[in-house]
């Protein structure tokens, strides 16, 4: 579409793009009007402009955003105008055929039509913004929380609005909320339902980044925002004011610097040390977020990035190797903090947090880790004036502590801790926002239930050939599954066979780990072996099983002559890969490995945490019980 | 250039849009259609007489016109009322676009006008008599007074105006991807069908189940008709209001004394309704769309229907020999009768339109049934009378 756009830009007739695409003329005649359209706006002068010509490009869908492009103006200022003109979106009913009958539903969509059929009620209103169009990383979590909110309120005795835009959610289901606004999360749009609806309060925490960006601007045009001031959510996403609160606070961050061009990153880079996560300020789901080993690698980086997008610096962060990355969930009314739940990550730090199997409780943190994780989570909600929810996700690496990011609004995990602990934290949370403390609610204390629940991403690796399955900063999952158990290993194993991963019960296990876990592989070999696994490796891990006693095949490389490691994967006589690589090319070396393992339902680690759990699951294997949510509710609640 | 076009409603409502036919003005009874395609045959189903169709689908004129798809000789729509004409149409077998088509017959119509507040107010008011003016210089007072001039639909007898004045023959069968028209099947039986406004589907519809069919003038008495001495004769739809039709309603009287089987559709079917002893009335918007539920009352069926009609049989003082086969799920208004007395039949909605489902079309071979099954008994009847 883009390129038909620019294919008139440059002047192409209908018919040339036609000959080209075969895209139905109809439809191209459309692009051509609405780029012709383009041309017209770019030579007006906002001033002289009247209410027909901006009601004519209103109906052809032109935001306000689009024509102070065009206009060479801001989309404030275009905004003023339009209303200044009186040329505001009509608000018309989703009904069952074309307004034949009446429609008992209030479910809008907004076009500059004649007649509104909003009607708006007296009330006291909460509208709460949904997460618009899920994506990997701005998930059906959000949605939940959102469709919470909204249960929570209505509750309360509110009128509910809800405001989004996929059909596919449950926060569009039209008995949700009183009102849906189907309507896409854009500060134009949201600002025109509030001018009709006029909430008491809106909540933007709980959809993600996309309603949090709002937050501001919706702010400074008068709309009132409930919950964690706008303030406080810059102050967390800003890098600067961030570092100086943790400075203040005396607290700890894996040492950082923020580029803005190629010198200042390599500059920074070079004051930090390597290797670095690296990514652009303001995303989610680690988007563009890479793990970069050298200054070739974030050269690299850097000349792409910079085309990304102009006004968001680039954040360069130093990486931890080895550390054990934890979330915590936290609520806060402004004054208490209730801990949602510590989760404690199975992959180590550099997996993305969306991509990384959980645990809740933690399974390797002492008492005292996990008491500086609440004490340092309490400090960061009333430094920040949270109200709300917040997630904080720290690294920790021996005995410290460091803060990688604090998120003062609503966290996929929200709905996993919920489960866990069986506590509805993102309703508590939406109380929060109206006003109603915790201990009002009677929310005191932590639930730190006395069985494990783990968390597991779910992949969608086998329908996009080409996609390599290594985890990194990059988030790739599109699900999640939680497994329950008395012991880790027993919720482990249950959630690997919930996303669809079978442990084996024996057969031949290939370990080839990178260099640096080469001191930690012998335990994971050791166990494979005494359960009965023939051991086949890589020559520097076979060398260092070797070293503690366990006996291993030595297998051929790719490259190194045949049959190689594919190979044998390909003949189907592997039932289990442990392998972890680290540098770009051991990533690239190993590639076909991951892919040959998938096609092959070989159940692979590309971590050597997870294969740690993973012996622990094999471990406990033959005591797997099935628990009822129930039951587990009274254990918690007495 | 594109014209400026009002719309102006009895009850003094204002749209403002552009011109998409003629400049002119033209006064009818405004009604809205939901169906999504079939916007030419609307135009020019003689049913539309004297009526203004807003189309409450956005997007009308995306394929053009054809010759093929006329359901009469002309346009029989009293005007179109639209939101959004397209920038261009675009299909294989466009021959106009919809304003080419609509200036070379005539027509007036309006779009970019708010087809849903227009919706709403006449599902809440009802229909409504309007007026569109087309062109340099609109006069709304002009218009206003004109709409407030029409009489209404109620009284009005229109098949009189849309019928055929002469009487013809009819052969040619459905169109078909890749084949056109077909040819006539063998012939079976001899049909006359009744002209209060054919479509020519259903004549069609007829001649593909081996009818052959001679059309016939809505006045054409019954003793002309049965001195054609045929096997059936079918009853057409039709615009306006069936009461004043005295004369088709004596001579379906006299038809089914004579124990021909008989076919209604639409105004045909509310005439039998009428010749049977039964009451008509007018709705409060009518039917007029092409996803109507309506039930087959004997097996429980739900049938998707076209429908389109202002005037509909009344649900009161049926008479005894009127069995009711079909309701609308919609409003419960009946939409289907038979007689029990002789071998007529008719339904409301319409069997040979086909915007998607073919839900109705079963009721032509029922026709066909009545035929043959009458012409098998009066050959045994008259070989027990030879032996």
């Amino acid at each position: 579409m883009w390129s038909i756009a620019d294919a008139f830009r440059a002047g192409m007739s209908t018919e040339e793009v036609f000959e080209c695409t075969h895209i139905d003329p109809w439809f191209l005649a459309q692009l051509h009007d609405l780029v012709n359209t383009e041309g017209e706006i770019a030579g007006q002068d906002l001033s002289q402009l009247d209410a027909d010509t901006m009601l004519r490009w209103k109906r052809k869908g032109f935001s306000d955003h689009r024509i102070a492009d065009l206009l060479d103006q801001t989309e404030d200022a275009v905004r003023a105008r339009r209303h200044a003109l009186e040329v505001r979106p009509v608000f018309k009913r989703v009904d069952s055929c074309a307004a034949e009958f009446a429609s008992a539903t209030a479910y809008m969509y907004s076009t500059y039509e004649e007649e509104c059929e909003a009607q708006p009620e007296q009330a006291n209103k909460i509208m709460v913004l949904g997460g618009g169009p899920n994506r990997i990383g701005q998930g059906i979590e959000f949605d939940y929380c959102c469709v919470h909110a909204a249960f929570a309120m209505r509750e309360d005795g509110y009128q509910t609005i809800m405001v989004n835009c996929n059909p596919e959610t449950v926060s569009t289901d039209y008995d949700t909320s009183d009102r849906l606004y189907f309507e896409p999360l854009t500060l134009e749009d949201v600002l025109e339902i509030c001018n009709t609806e006029t909430p008491a309060g809106v909540i933007v925490q709980y959809g993600g980044q996309t309603p949090l960006k709002l937050a501001k601007p919706l702010e400074q045009a008068g709309v009132p925002i409930i919950g964690t001031k706008p303030e406080s959510i810059d102050a967390a996403e800003d890098r600067e004011r961030f570092q100086a609160l943790i400075h203040e606070l005396g607290l700890l961050q894996p040492p950082n610097r923020t580029a803005t061009d190629t010198e200042t990153a390599i500059a920074g880079a070079e004051e930090i040390g390597y290797p670095l996560v690296v990514r652009p300020s303001y995303v989610l789901g680690g988007r563009a977020m890479e793990i970069v080993y050298d200054q070739e690698s974030l050269e690299e980086y850097m000349r792409a990035a910079i085309q990304v997008s102009h006004e968001s610096p680039v954040l360069l962060d130093r990486f931890l190797n080895d550390a054990a990355e934890v979330d915590v969930d936290a609520v806060c009314d402004g004054e208490n903090v209730l801990i949602g739940g510590i989760m404690e990550h199975i992959e180590e730090a550099g997996v993305h947090s969306g991509d990384s199997a959980c645990s809740l409780p933690p399974f390797s943190l002492t008492a005292e880790i996990q008491d500086a994780l609440r004490t340092q989570t309490r400090e960061l909600a009333r430094a920040l004036n949270v109200v709300g929810l917040m997630n904080v996700q720290y690294a920790v690496k021996g005995d410290k502590i460091y803060i990688l990011e604090v998120n003062p609004r609503a966290a996929r995990t929200v709905p996993f801790v919920s489960k866990a602990t069986l506590r509805p934290l993102a309703k508590i949370a939406a109380r929060c926002m109206v006003g109603k403390s915790l201990p009002e609610q009677g929310y005191t204390t932590e639930v730190v239930p006395d069985y494990y629940s783990v968390k597991e991403a779910v992949f969608p690796f086998i329908k996009f050939p080409g996609v390599d399955t290594v985890l990194g900063p990059e988030m790739k999952s599109t699900g999640e599954v939680m497994g329950v158990g008395r012991s880790f290993g027993e919720a482990f194993g249950k959630s690997q066979q919930a996303a669809g991963y079978t442990i084996p019960r024996g057969g031949t296990a290939f370990i080839s780990v990178r260099d640096e876990d080469q001191p930690a592989v012998a335990d994971v070999g050791r166990y494979l072996s005494e359960a009965g696994f023939r051991i086949l490796a890589t020559r520097g891990t076979a060398r260092e099983l070797a070293a503690a006693g366990v006996t291993a095949e030595k297998v051929n490389k790719v490259g190194e002559g045949r049959p190689d490691i594919v190979d044998i994967i390909k003949n189907d006589e592997i039932d289990l890969i442990v392998n972890t690589t680290s540098g770009k090319q051991s990533l690239k070396d190993s590639y076909t490995i991951r892919r040959e393992a998938l096609f092959h339902k070989v159940t692979y680690y590309t971590t050597l945490a997870s294969a740690r759990a993973a012996v622990q699951a094999h471990r406990q294997a033959g005591e797997l019980s099935v628990y009822k949510l129930q039951n587990l509710q009274h254990e918690v609640a007495a | 250039m594109t014209q400026p076009a009002l719309l102006v409603l009895e009850d003094g409502s204002l749209f403002a849009g552009q011109s998409i036919g003629i400049s002119g003005h033209t006064v009818g009874e405004v009604v809205f259609n939901t169906a999504m395609t079939g916007y030419q045959e609307i135009l020019s189903d003689p049913s539309y007489a004297r009526q203004l169709v807003t189309l409450t689908y956005p997007h009308i004129g995306n394929t053009g016109a054809n010759a093929e798809d006329m359901e009469a000789a002309r346009v029989h729509a009293a005007g179109l009322i639209i939101r959004d004409l397209p920038e261009l149409a675009s299909n294989w077998r466009m021959e106009q676009s919809l304003s080419e088509f609509m200036r070379a017959q005539g027509v007036v119509g309006i779009a970019d006008i708010d087809t849903r507040r227009l919706t709403r107010l006449l599902r809440e008011k009802g229909s409504q008599n309007g007026c569109i003016v087309a062109g340099a210089d609109c006069d709304q007072a002009q218009a206003l007074q004109l709409a407030r001039e029409f009489p209404g639909l109620s009284g009005m007898d229109l098949a009189r105006e849309v019928t055929t004045p002469d009487t013809y023959k009819y052969s040619s069968g459905t169109w078909e991807l890749g084949a056109g028209f077909r040819a006539a099947a063998e012939t079976r039986f001899r049909v006359v069908a009744y002209d209060f406004g054919v479509k020519r589907n259903i004549l069609r519809m007829l001649v593909d189940r081996g009818c052959d069919l001679t059309v016939v003038p809505a006045t054409t008495p019954a003793a002309e008709v049965l001195a054609l001495n045929p096997d059936g004769v079918f009853l057409s739809n039709g615009p306006g209001d069936p009461e004043p039709c005295g004369y088709a309603i004596e001579a379906i009287g006299e038809l089914t004394s004579a124990g021909i089987p008989i076919f209604g559709i639409c105004l045909g079917h509310q005439l039998l309704a009428l010749a049977s002893g039964a009451r008509t009335m007018k709705m409060k918007f009518g039917h007029h769309g092409a996803n109507h539920p309506v039930q087959e009352l004997a097996s429980g069926r739900v049938m998707i229907t076209s429908q389109n009609h202002g005037f509909a049989m009344a649900d009161d003082d049926v008479p005894d020999r009127l069995k009711i086969t079909h309701r609308s799920l919609f409003d419960g208004t009946i939409q289907g009768v038979a007689r029990t007395d002789c071998p007529a039949f008719s339904f409301q909605g319409h069997p040979e339109a086909s915007p998607g489902p073919h839900d109705v079309a079963a009721l032509f071979d029922h026709f066909i049934q009545l035929m043959a099954s009458r012409g098998e008994a009066q050959a045994s009847g008259l070989s027990s009378q030879a032996t």
